[in-house]
């Protein structure tokens, strides 16, 4: 083949590629909850990347002691009020997403990256290895993820980062069921089958063929699953295993604001509606690429 | 299944990067203190060895002993289940009684306000915070109009009903204790509804979409051709149906309401086995926490097991053998 032919069919399948974009961006569009939980993750993406450069008490996310503004209502200097120690809650709030985000991050990264392997292998090699495997998977997947955390962050102490270990540590068996049944019906399918015939390698399988079918069902996990990681975080932290203070965490400040209730009723409100529409964000969103690339499990 | 629970109780607790005999010495502790300890609960000798030992206290129901209360941990956790239970059941039948019904309207009544509405609930309910709502509940209902008590199980100057079951409801009302189980039930309504709003609003999805999807099945049609009343087409015939997914939906949510408990009964001071953990936790109480984790997974697998068998009791497909 020519050139010329090749750069031909280049530009057409750039050019279907496009088209197929433009089609999902459409798609999205038309739904206003997936566009209210975009707009909602862009904002709080935006937040944690300028967050530092707009709080107004920067000082005051790393423990500054002011006491003689202690516990003041919301107003317009203290948007959110302030603390027991007089730190601006409202500066604590915004710098407590990018501690958020994260955390959401590591814990979902981390997660798909020891699951999406060993959903593959489960799920094309099969054999005892596979079966092990899922074995290993329904046992972690029969403690809730909560539970489990708080025994793991038990044996390792409390700490953000024991906290983050540990939820990584339980989060990875989500990502095996799902690999592993997506895998084991795409086996059976005749292109793959056609790649066997053909003489195709089991890493060629799953790296041509397996991987890429598998990639929307993930992304709808995974975006599902910063919301339930960030709100888990944010559970650890309340019971007082995650994030110490004066550490800017969602979870914690709650805990903390709680004894103040409720004549200082804004330590602990602001903190959670923070938590609540991040969790809601990442929701909508991860349900409006459900509708988009897995239609099918719907539910 | 339970062997595999065991198996990862047993490694959360002795095989990862943590020392439980210098978390039981405390911090002051010298070295030979925390030999003297190690030696004491065998955590010297070679893995295998002390996993038959865990193995075989298991079996025989000792599941070590809290640091904290210097109880065996199997009687604190015998005191603390039924509580949990009473909380996680009640809230699960709340979720239940509430969230189908409703998903059953909002599927009937598709794009009218009954639906919007149960589609907020529905999107609200997952995102919230348990623990930040339950605040705000106490904020709101207990302390600003002072409805219902703060926490806890009882007023204090309620006595409990002397056991029969250990449920504190049941007992009251086997006893004719009026007074003590309205007192009982007052106590519970916050935490209840707080425990049970995230499992409502994802029955409540799931029950909206499945009845959706079999209220476009030919046989739907069919029925109402025949004349059948739309009320006996729509709960006969659809909801019969659409429950099998629903139900596969409130057995996960059972499992999730297990996590969620520990935090519900740490805002309402309830005295159950999440409390009881995270008290444990918070001092590095170890065993305790094992216990508790092997209870919570175990009572998962039942439950499980409950929900395999009502599919077969819904889909009579599903009863004969393949």
């Amino acid at each position: 083949m020519s050139a010329r032919v090749l750069a031909l069919e280049r530009r057409q399948a750039d050019a279907s590629v496009a088209r197929e974009w433009r089609r999902y961006v459409r798609a999205y569009t038309r739904s206003a909850s997936s566009m209210a939980g975009l707009v909602i993750v862009i904002i709080f993406v935006v937040v944690t990347a300028i967050g530092p450069w707009i709080v107004p008490y920067p000082e005051d996310a790393r423990g500054a002691v002011h006491l003689e503004r202690k516990l003041q209502p919301p107003s317009a200097t203290h948007w959110f009020g302030t603390d027991e120690v007089g730190n601006d809650v409202y500066t604590r709030v915004i710098l407590g997403a990018r501690v958020s985000l994260e955390i959401g991050l590591i814990i979902t990264v981390v997660a798909a990256f020891i699951g999406v392997p060993l959903g593959l292998v489960a799920g094309h090699v099969g054999g005892r290895v596979g079966e092990t495997i899922m074995r290993v998977t329904d046992v972690f997947l029969s403690v809730p993820a909560l539970v489990l955390a708080l025994a793991v962050v038990g044996a390792l102490g409390p700490g953000i980062v024991n906290a983050m270990v540990a939820l990584s540590l339980v989060w990875w068996p989500g990502y095996v069921r799902l690999v592993q049944a997506k895998t084991l019906a795409l086996g059976q399918e005749t292109f793959v089958e056609a790649a066997r015939a053909n003489g195709a390698g089991r890493l060629r399988i799953v790296r041509v063929h397996l991987l890429p079918n598998t990639f929307s069902p993930i992304v709808v996990k995974a975006s599902m699953d910063m919301g339930a990681a960030i709100l888990a975080a944010a559970s650890l932290g309340f019971i007082g295993l995650g994030a110490q203070p004066p550490y800017p965490e969602w979870g914690a400040m709650i805990s903390h604001g709680r004894n103040y209730l409720p004549t200082w009723w804004w330590y602990s409100a602001f903190p959670g509606l923070a938590i609540y529409f991040t969790v809601l964000g990442f929701n909508l969103v991860g349900d409006g690429l459900r509708d988009l690339l897995d239609p099918k499990s719907r539910g | 299944m339970l062997f595999g629970l065991l198996c990862l109780t047993f490694a959360i607790s002795h095989v990862m990067p943590g020392d439980p005999a210098r978390l039981a010495a405390g911090p002051d502790a010298n070295e030979s203190m925390v030999r003297t300890l190690r030696a004491k609960y065998g955590l010297d000798r070679p893995l295998g060895v002390q996993f038959a030992r865990y193995l075989g206290g298991v079996a025989r129901g000792d599941l070590g002993q809290s640091l904290r209360s210097r109880n065996a941990v199997l009687d604190d956790l015998v005191r603390y289940f039924p509580n949990t239970f009473e909380l996680v059941t009640s809230a699960l039948l709340l979720a239940v009684a509430i969230g189908v019904p409703l998903g059953m309207l909002s599927a009937v009544y598709q794009n009218t306000w009954i639906d919007h509405v149960t589609r907020v609930v529905s999107v609200s309910g997952v995102a919230l915070p348990a623990f930040w709502l339950g605040l705000m509940l106490q904020l709101l209902i207990a302390l600003q109009l002072g409805w219902l008590p703060l926490g806890g199980r009882l007023g204090l100057t309620a006595a409990p009903p002397a056991p029969i079951t250990h449920l504190l409801f049941v007992d009251a009302l086997l006893r004719g204790e009026w007074r003590t189980f309205a007192d009982a039930a007052a106590h519970a309504v916050l935490p209840v509804v707080t425990l049970c709003f995230p499992a409502l609003a994802s029955i409540l999805r799931v029950n909206r979409a499945e009845m959706l999807e079999t209220l476009r099945q030919d046989y739907i049609v069919t029925a109402r051709a025949q004349g059948f009343s739309g009320f006996r087409v729509v709960t006969r015939y659809a909801l019969r149906n659409a429950m099998i997914p629903t139900l596969a939906m409130v057995g996960l949510r059972y499992g999730w309401m297990l996590g969620g408990t520990i935090l519900v009964e740490t805002v309402f001071d309830w005295p159950g086995i999440g409390l009881y953990a995270v008290n444990s936790a918070v001092s590095s109480d170890f065993q305790p926490i094992m216990g508790v984790t092997l209870l919570i997974g175990l009572n998962f697998m039942l439950a499980n097991l409950l929900v395999d068998l009502a599919y077969g009791w819904l889909d009579p497909r599903i009863r004969r053998p393949a």
